[in-house]
């Protein structure tokens, strides 16, 4: 009878710290590990490295859907929604992006995104301006490996536009 | 002086107890809304109102943005419709031609739209760019990881034939069944009328072109 009640107990308290994970990493903020080098060197800087990047993202900016230029974001890929992509959002909606035939202006409620390691980015120049809803998050911080942990800046190209 | 003290405390203790208790209660009933089921109210308005009443049969009011409209008649009713909406399906892959969705609007992200998927990815889809204006129909290829969404009222929908089709990831919940309908009676006030009604997954007719 004892055992029961314990174990009974241990389920509960394991539930109830799932569905206070499960709510808090919906709806306010989470930690995610980046693979691949399409954001180099903001994440994951050498091949060798022993370890990806792990890092904070926060869910506020839902809220209102208001992103800037330069963020950083984590979206799921317009070509399989079961993958997420993290690239930097570099137009908004309105804004012009110049394009191998001429400018194209991105649609409202979407975003144009690309990878900072242009040769190996397979981002918005490929699939086209992802909309805002597919967006899950915002990089703040890195914050594994120790070594570089640090906040991630918006950072805006100099030319202002894509190419 | 310490006698105070210690009812202050004892008061603390209990509250936050309490506390506890009621925010464990709201991640449950996140998680039940999120992942499993919830009621969502169609309504042909603009600010609107979710209902979400988990199998605990307690009401929160969350306000968001929800837009519905004529586009989804003889399905769904004009003055609103509660259904009920669940969310497993669609995260399995399971959603398919005929069902009926829960989309964020890909010109709005705070908009969620109710429409009725048509197409798969890699599926050729022949619509009527405008019924009500011409004959003239196209056909397109759903592009890989898109699904192609109309309302049932083609005249009066806002819908791929728009705005391109969308990606899977945008889909929200698959609609299961309805459980009232709103009518509006003659004084202009809205009333609930129940109706237990299944919106049935039809197969979509392929008689477009």
């Amino acid at each position: 009878m004892g055992t029961k009640n314990i174990i009974w107990n241990v389920c509960k308290k394991y539930l109830t710290i799932g569905l206070v994970g499960i709510t808090l990493t919906d709806r306010y903020a989470g930690v995610c590990p980046i693979r691949g080098s399409s954001m180099s060197p903001t994440f994951n800087p050498s091949l060798g490295s022993f370890t990806d990047d792990y890092v904070f993202l926060e869910k506020f900016c839902l809220d209102k859907y208001k992103f800037s230029h330069g963020d950083v974001v984590i979206f799921s890929s317009p070509t399989n929604y079961k993958e997420r992509c993290v690239k930097r959002i570099v137009a908004m909606e309105g804004d012009y992006i110049s394009n191998v035939n001429g400018a194209s202006k991105v649609p409202e409620g979407h975003c144009w995104v690309e990878g900072d390691n242009s040769a190996s980015s397979f981002d918005s120049r490929s699939f086209g301006p992802i909309p805002l809803g597919l967006i899950h998050g915002r990089v703040t911080h890195v914050i594994w490996p120790p070594q570089r942990m640090r906040k991630v800046d918006r950072r805006i190209r100099e030319d202002g536009l894509a190419f | 002086m310490r006698l105070w003290f210690g009812k202050w405390t004892a008061i603390a203790k209990e509250s936050a107890g309490r506390a506890a208790i009621f925010a464990k209660f709201l991640c449950l009933l996140h998680v039940t809304n999120t992942y499993i089921f919830s009621p969502i109210l169609v309504m042909h308005r603009f600010l609107n109102l979710m209902l979400c009443v988990s199998v605990y049969v307690v009401m929160v009011v969350e306000f968001s943005f929800q837009v519905y409209g004529p586009s989804m008649l003889p399905t769904l009713n004009l003055a609103g419709d509660v259904v009920l909406s669940e969310y497993i399906s669609h995260r399995l892959g399971k959603v398919g031609p005929g069902d009926v969705v829960l989309i964020q609007s890909p010109e709005n992200p705070r908009k969620i739209i109710t429409k009725r998927i048509v197409a798969m990815e890699g599926e050729v889809v022949s619509f009527l760019v405008d019924p009500s204006r011409s004959d003239r129909s196209r056909t397109v290829v759903v592009p890989k990881g898109h699904v192609w969404i109309q309302g049932d009222n083609i005249y009066a929908s806002n819908d791929s034939r728009n705005f391109g089709p969308i990606p899977y990831g945008l889909i929200q919940g698959k609609v299961c069944c309805r459980i009232l309908s709103m009518i509006v009676d003659k004084e202009k006030h809205n009333l609930f009328r129940i109706d237990i009604g299944t919106v049935l997954a039809i197969a979509v007719p392929s008689t477009m072109s």
